[in-house]
């Protein structure tokens, strides 16, 4: 492993750690904008994590050690995945270690963890919210699987790095098999991380909440590291869909100092856009009802497998 | 030493001893102290020198030995090769943890005596290993059948209990169905020979049609023991009945020995099976897996939940299985070793992961006495040891890296993404779609477990009597500390495992992984295709990352941490009752798995005064297909019953008449 490989990988763990507020920020300005509110301030999260990071942690009398634990397993999750995720270079030291199957495994970690810690001060709204997490989360992961594994037959590899190094030096072709899975991907991506249309980041509405109601007991340092996972997750989604779907402009293997030093306002133009598509898309969707959750998560698990025939079909 | 130095000597006085042990408890067969403390002590020692056996002895060619009983024409034959090893390995390593958690488990109660069950339990773990020792049609019956009447004993320890008793009847029944089965399918293979020891199956060449009823005879008899969809129906059934270590082992091994005989059946005996009877197989066994994990996920009864869980893992392993044939036919070695591999890894998971946690619903029901999830809740706080070792049952079941669920996951979801390379037309597009059915099952399997878990030991205590519960002591610790350190060592060393485990595959298909075994952190399973998996460093970043995160947050923060009531949401009063229940938590799979229950709902009226809300949900092929096959069958039974006069006058007649036709065909 070259000394450029370990600065790619600490440079894209501090980037995630470092962006991913920031991205949540951007995504909520654009969205302010296209609804003509006027918009909060970019560095609206940041100012969130530090405020609760200075507060003093309240914690339910009957709350177990595994409460406690959660937010470090969920963020250290999150990082985790952040590390094997080619935002930048594709000549990641990690890249072995976890491949597309391992890194939807990461994500369940933190789901099941989060899960776990809802149910684990016994109120109805913390159990609510885990079995509607899980709910939301099967049927999501089998469908990220199915455009995982379509990108996978295109590149022969389920190692995202190597995925995102070989579509991107293939030549530029349409591969309608990938059409297919990008609009799967964004609706897995909408639903797991809490976005309109399945669950409202905006809201405490006890009927509609699925993420807050999982954290409605969680304050102070605890609260602050699941916020900041939650940012980190989205940052990793839109991260993933880049690798998978417009490869271009990362550093591939070994290119050197300078394709890394392109690569990075690639990426942030890569994240500014993103954040505009995501805004538009929850400002021109409507909040479904919770039971129709399971019909939307369906669609983009039909969406993917029809990917894959089509993959096998035309052979693109 | 001298004749134990042979591994198949050791292995064949080993489980003498198993049945010694048990015959030693009826010396004293009302003493628990005598049995609990001595006796399955020293069968867990005994599981565990099997255990060391097996693995000592992986490596080396197969051996045979002819025992003196036997029929006239036909001794015992026993041959201890690669795949008997792995499935001793699984037996005796299971055994272990599951007999030191069973010494502090058996109580004197109103059931068998503690020497009794000693002794059908210690029979029942040695006929399994004669089970997989067995190298002729005979031998394998004797056991295969001593399995079935023992572990039937078992299951019915509580007889006093009608339930349990008509649990038990089904049990039996349907592995005496399907033992029918398996002995016709023995009869097909013998192929006009007469020759029933194993060496003459393989040796005799089947023609195709004939093999095929072979196949799917091998298949209705084990599939009926394993719990293949639609002969699952005894699981949920005998596994709540019977005693939690016995479920522990029905579910972690017997179920195990299933999947032996269908690998000994298609890949040994049979030869070169057809690659299109892996089409069956996996068609079966994705239906069995998604059927599982749904009923899994509605239940309410935990060690029912659990049974349905292991009816899902049973269809993994099937597909796995049926994945494996299609590619050996096809002529893709590789890539049906692959799938081998993670039938026998999984195999070997489940029978840790199970057995953890069926041990740890025992555990809850001895200190609640309780099996229904919607009086449980809580006990992480009264037995944080049974709730925190369950939790890595749980994690590794839910298919979650760096444990021992993921890796087998992972190895079958591999082999179906190469599912595609298969040179037959159409079947290769449908191929790969079967990866999405194991990813769903899985998922779902992640679901069926947080509701496990979370509803027994997190939460707040939904009965006041929860609050006397014990945690287990020092045996049955060990028990559970046994099963959840294989599971997260079965994780964590993936490459030490396959590379055991390939013995198996060169025996069967003759062909291994290619593992590099320069790097011993880093599983790379096909060297020329770029996939790899690293639980080690995965783990080791977590750690690494979690770690660093709670140093730095606590040297920057330093406010103090304040213990409130739970926020009430302005209620005046939250309570205990008002959490989730078993029930609500599988709402959304009935809402969404509609079609695959027959449900009866009572929905109050929003004017009664004394409101009641029940939902029962049953399994439509309960109703489909064995209540009008048991129709038919008393329909039948009473058309004939008119001989039975219930005089002996009238049976004297009978037998007369009888010999009078015989003598009258012989003449």
């Amino acid at each position: 492993m070259s000394a450029l490989a370990w600065l790619t990988q600490l440079l894209e763990v501090l980037a995630a750690l470092a962006l991913a507020p920031l991205f949540l920020g951007w995504v909520n300005a654009c969205r302010a904008w296209l609804q003509n509110r006027s918009a909060p301030s970019l560095l609206l999260p940041y100012h969130g994590i530090r405020k609760l990071f200075h507060k003093d942690a309240v914690i339910a009398d009957c709350a177990s050690p595994l409460f406690r634990m959660a937010p470090y397993v969920v963020f250290g999750a999150m990082v985790a995945a952040a590390a094997v995720i080619p935002s930048m270079g594709t000549g990641l030291p990690f890249r072995s270690a976890a491949d597309a199957i391992a890194l939807v495994g990461l994500f369940a970690i933190a789901r099941v963890f989060m899960s776990l810690a809802a149910m684990d001060i016994g109120t109805a709204f913390g159990t609510l919210g885990a079995r509607r997490e899980m709910m939301v989360g099967f049927l999501a992961e089998p469908a990220l699987l199915m455009v995982i594994f379509v990108a996978s037959l295109i590149s022969a590899t389920t190692a995202l790095p190597l995925i995102a190094e070989r579509l991107a030096v293939q030549a530029p072709a349409l591969y309608p098999s990938l059409a297919f899975t990008a609009v799967a991907f964004t609706m897995v991506l909408l639903a797991e991380n809490a976005r309109i249309p399945v669950d409202n980041p905006a809201t405490h509405l006890e009927l509609t909440m699925i993420h807050e109601a999982m954290l409605l007991e969680y304050s102070a340092r605890h609260l602050a590291l699941m916020e900041w996972a939650a940012a980190l997750k989205l940052f990793n989604y839109a991260c993933i869909g880049f690798a998978l779907f417009v490869p271009w402009g990362t550093s591939l293997g070994d290119a050197g100092l300078g394709a890394l030093a392109i690569s990075i306002p690639v990426l942030a133009g890569k994240l500014a856009v993103a954040g505009v598509w995501l805004a538009l898309l929850e400002t021109v969707s409507a909040k479904l009802r919770v039971f129709r959750a399971p019909e939307f998560l369906s669609t983009a698990f039909l969406f993917a497998v029809l990917g894959l025939l089509v993959h096998l079909l035309l052979g693109a | 030493m001298g004749p134990l130095a042979s591994p198949l000597n050791a292995c064949l006085v080993l489980l003498v001893g198993w049945a010694a042990l048990g015959l030693a408890g009826l010396a004293r067969p009302a003493s628990v102290a005598f049995v609990g403390r001595v006796l399955f002590p020293l069968g867990a020692l005994i599981g565990l020198l099997l255990a060391l056996v097996a693995l000592t002895s992986l490596g080396s060619t197969p051996e045979t030995v002819t025992l003196v009983i036997g029929l006239p024409d036909l001794p015992m034959h026993l041959r201890l090769d690669a795949l008997s090893r792995v499935f001793l390995l699984l037996l005796g390593s299971t055994a272990t943890g599951v007999s030191l958690f069973a010494s502090g488990y058996f109580r004197q109660g109103q059931g068998t005596a503690p020497g009794l069950l000693g002794l059908q339990y210690h029979l029942f773990l040695a006929s399994m290993g004669f089970v997989l020792l067995a190298d002729d049609a005979y031998a394998f019956m004797v056991a295969w059948e001593t399995m079935a009447l023992t572990s039937y004993f078992l299951v019915t320890a509580q007889h006093g209990i009608p339930e349990i008793r008509s649990a038990g009847f089904l049990y039996l029944l349907m592995a005496h169905v399907g033992a029918i089965a398996i002995l016709l399918s023995f009869g097909v293979m013998q192929g006009g020979t007469w020759l029933f020891s194993f060496d003459a199956m393989r040796a005799s060449t089947l023609s195709t049609p004939w093999a095929t009823v072979a196949f799917l005879l091998a298949l209705f008899g084990f599939g009926a023991k394993a719990g293949l969809l639609p002969l699952h129906v005894w699981l949920p059934e005998a596994h709540p009945a019977a005693p939690s270590p016995v479920s522990a082992l029905m579910s972690g091994v017997m179920l195990k020995t299933a999947i032996y005989g269908m690998l000994r059946v298609s890949f040994d005996l049979l030869g070169d099976p057809l690659w299109w009877w892996g089409l069956i197989l996996l068609g079966l066994g994705l239906a069995t897996a998604i059927f599982g994990v749904v009923f899994a996920a509605v239940q309410s009864d935990m060690k029912r939940l659990l049974a349905y869980s292991s009816v899902e893992n049973v269809g993994v392993l099937f597909t796995g299985i049926g994945l494996a044939i299609v590619f050996h036919g096809v002529g893709m070695p590789a890539l049906a070793t692959l799938a081998l591999i993670a039938v026998l890894y999984h195999a070997l998971n489940h029978a840790f992961m199970k057995s953890l946690l069926f041990l740890g619903t025992g555990a809850v029901l001895h200190a609640t006495g309780e099996r229904n999830l919607g009086r449980l809740g809580g006990l992480i706080h009264r037995m944080p040891w049974t709730a925190w070792l369950t939790l890595v049952g749980v994690l590794a079941i839910a298919g979650l890296p760096p444990l021992n669920g993921f890796v087998s996951e992972w190895l079958l979801l591999q082999a179906f993404l190469f599912s595609h390379e298969v040179p037959k037309p159409f079947v290769n597009m449908l191929l790969p779609l079967g990866a999405a059915m194991v990813a769903l099952a899985a998922a779902l399997a992640g679901y069926v477990m947080v509701k496990f878990f979370g509803i027994i030991f997190l939460g707040q205590p939904r009965e006041p009597t929860l609050a006397k519960a014990h945690d287990v002591d020092g045996l049955e610790k060990a028990g559970l500390l046994w099963l959840a350190v294989g599971c997260v060592l079965l994780g964590l060393l993936p490459n030490q495992v396959i590379a055991a485990l390939s013995h198996a595959t060169t025996e069967l298909i003759g062909s291994a992984p290619d593992l590099d075994a320069q790097s011993w952190w880093l599983l790379a399973p096909l060297p020329e295709r770029a996939l790899s998996y690293s639980p080690v460093i995965l783990l080791a970043v977590i750690v690494a990352v979690v770690a660093l995160t709670f140093l730095v947050v606590r040297a920057v923060y330093r406010r103090p941490v304040r213990r409130a009531p739970p926020w009430d949401c302005g209620f005046v009063r939250i309570d205990p009752r008002m959490q989730d229940t078993a029930e609500g938590f599988g709402q959304p799979i009935r809402h969404i798995f509609t079609g695959f229950f027959a449900m009866e709902r009572d929905l109050p009226s929003p004017l009664d005064v004394a409101p009641r809300y029940r939902v029962t949900v049953t399994d439509r092929i309960w109703r489909g297909l064995y209540l009008p096959i048991g129709g038919i069958v008393q329909r039948l039974t009473d058309s004939v019953a008119w001989l039975q006069q219930g005089r002996i006058s009238v049976y004297l007649t009978y037998s007369f008449v009888t010999l009078v036709i015989l003598l009258a065909v012989m003449l």
